[in-house]
């Protein structure tokens, strides 16, 4: 009671000043406020934002969680501590408490960041505009530590949520007004400013970095590296993991998209609440499976050849595009985003399909920046309400044409 | 203001905060995206454009009761392609290496619509003194947003200003870099001189309301 009542207390006291907004987005994200109608009212759920927003949340824990254990096991894999994993998913040699304190230690602090930088700006901003504090930082706040390198500096995490908060939603009117998904503006802001932070072979493995500054200086010998497999092939290199592995995400990589088994229940969680859309996530699959079997029709054909430097990644079997990268993890969390994504159904399905489609595309012929499913998804962001127009639009002319034969 | 009436300073001072051809009347914004991801280039720039508009406007006022109307647009292009390519000559003439990098932004001030726009809108109308009071005073208000956009880009993407290492070597690992800090690479590329005008659009309109339109 003590906690709730103060809030309630300091809610009242500054009720109608400047520094409102800030006290009752704690109130109402802590407890149930005071003033709610307990007689009949007309909502029929309680889905309010703030639940849709914890529901998608927890559809995340999981991913957080894996990625803890697995920045331990790629650390300590790479320092050749500890031997790859042979199991299954359940596999005792992966879920050890050693793996998980690296982890954590790593991740807390770009959770923190996170949502500490994050939140600050929409509160400041909620107090100077007057407005209610919005809900939307609290799930952009979780992905943005899940879709980073583990070793990115802190600082540059702090200039990326600072410059995608404002940026990419403050200044078009805060949640639910912005164009772009905010977190892929985040992580799009870091991509093209740090390059060397965000791609390569030494940022997806805690360690790897300052273990090469240690080569150079000479007090150690052993590199550390981890090359994703996007990297890898991009180069046309072999890739030494097998299928399972990239399934159950016991690769390197951002630090929470590694695992599609877990993306996929967290998927089927979000498409069960009716929070995320089912249609989006089907086309975007099919999307992708059609242009990574293009590109390997176009390799079987003889086309393209092993000195092209496509060649891996075109060769690469279609649907294993699925279980690289952070594809699946953009088209379950980011790309159903209800904000900035397409509104009509049928729209959902063109929005979703060529996300995948583009994403693929974007992946082989860039080899620069062999992740495309943020770009991809960036880009169908912009063109969403063009989608939409033209759904709604097609629907008015079908409709006025069946009202003109009626009464012709 | 001994110098000029309250009339003619309003000329001068308007475009440089008010009225900018850059941020109220959005016009110019190809040139100021693409050449001010470093300093100097930006003040070259602003510079040339200051010559041009500030003599442009004069020749255009003079000349304005004589110029039949319906060749007037080739007129005033005529002139401001010679008074470009005068820059241009005199730019690779004491400052190749500057020329090579403005390379074909230099060619294009015929097309910056400022230029274009205050011969139309003021020259056309107005006596030399005048024409040439707007003509500079746009011209600034135009190069004062270069000179800060290229300052800001210069700054934060490479860590120097005017080509001087003012935030230390990011090869050696001297001064800020020492700490860890690393150069913007996001600055250098000209989506990011679309932000940063925004931001001063931003600003500007927050500091006075008057400007915000509806």
């Amino acid at each position: 009671m003590g906690l709730k009542q103060n809030l309630h207390n300091l809610k009242e006291k500054y009720k109608g000043t400047k520094m409102a907004p800030a006290f009752n987005a704690l109130h109402t994200f802590l407890y149930t406020p005071n003033d709610t109608a307990h007689g009949g009212t007309h909502i029929k759920s309680a889905d309010d934002l703030k639940r849709t927003m914890n529901t998608v949340i927890m559809a995340l824990i999981p991913c957080l969680i894996f990625g803890m254990f697995n920045a331990g096991y790629q650390h300590y894999l790479a320092a050749g501590e500890i031997q790859a994993v042979t199991g299954g998913f359940f596999s005792g040699e992966f879920w050890t408490l050693q793996n998980f304190i690296l982890g954590f230690w790593k991740i807390l602090p770009l959770v923190i960041i996170s949502y500490g930088v994050g939140l600050g700006i929409e509160f400041l901003f909620a107090v100077i505009k007057g407005h209610e504090v919005e809900e939307g930082y609290l799930v952009t706040g979780m992905l943005v530590p899940l879709i980073v390198p583990i070793d990115i500096p802190w600082w540059m995490l702090i200039v990326a949520v600072a410059f995608g908060v404002v940026i990419g939603k403050e200044v078009f009117g805060g949640t639910g007004m912005n164009i772009l998904n905010p977190a892929l503006t985040i992580r799009a802001f870091l991509f093209f400013a740090y390059p060397t932070w965000m791609s390569g072979d030494k940022v997806w493995v805690q360690g790897a970095v300052e273990r090469t500054k240690e080569i150079a200086n000479g007090s150690t010998a052993d590199a550390i590296s981890g090359e994703t497999i996007l990297g890898s092939l991009a180069q046309s290199h072999h890739v030494d993991y097998s299928v399972m592995d990239m399934f159950y995400g016991f690769i390197p990589g951002s630090v929470g998209e590694t695992s599609t088994l877990l993306i996929l229940l967290g998927g089927l969680f979000l498409i069960f609440t009716k929070i995320g859309s089912w249609r989006i996530m089907l086309s975007a699959v099919l999307g992708a499976l059609v242009m990574g079997y293009i590109f390997n029709v176009v390799v079987d054909a003889g086309w393209i050849t092993e000195t092209s430097k496509f060649y891996g990644l075109m060769s690469t079997e279609f649907w294993h595009h699925l279980i690289i990268g952070g594809m699946a993890f953009g088209i379950v969390y980011m790309a159903t985003d209800p904000v900035t994504g397409s509104q009509t159904n049928k729209g959902k399905w063109i929005y979703g399909f060529l996300i995948g489609f583009i994403s693929i595309m974007i992946r082989v012929f860039n080899p620069a920046y062999p992740e495309g499913v943020m770009l991809a998804i960036l880009l169908m962001n912009v063109f969403a309400p063009t989608i939409d127009h033209y759904v709604v639009q097609v629907n008015v002319k079908k409709r006025l044409k069946r009202g003109k034969l009626k009464t012709a | 203001m001994g110098l000029l009436s309250k009339k003619d300073s309003k000329l001068i001072l308007d475009p440089l905060a008010d009225d900018n051809p850059i941020t109220i009347q959005v016009l110019g914004i190809c040139s100021a995206l693409a050449i001010t991801a470093q300093l100097k280039p930006s003040i070259v720039m602003a510079v040339s454009v200051i010559f041009v508009l500030g003599a442009g406007n004069v020749v255009i006022s003079l000349m304005r009761n004589i110029i039949p109307s319906k060749i007037r647009i080739i007129v005033q292009l005529v002139v401001v392609a010679t008074l470009v390519i005068i820059v241009d000559q005199v730019l690779k003439a004491y400052a190749y290496s500057l020329s090579k990098e403005l390379s074909v932004f230099i060619g294009l001030i015929i097309t910056n619509c400022i230029i274009m726009g205050r011969f139309e809108a003021f020259a056309l109308a107005n006596g030399p003194w005048r024409s040439f009071l707007d003509g500079v005073g746009n011209a600034l208000g135009y190069g004062v947003i270069l000179i800060i956009v290229g300052f800001f880009r210069e700054l934060l993407g490479s860590g120097t200003l005017l080509g001087f290492k003012v935030l230390g070597d990011s090869v050696e690992k001297t001064g800020l870099y020492a700490f860890g800090y690393e150069n913007n690479g996001f600055m250098v590329l000209p989506p990011m001189a679309l932000i940063v005008i925004g931001v001063i659009i931003w600003v500007q309109r927050s500091r006075n309301k008057d400007l915000i339109e509806d």
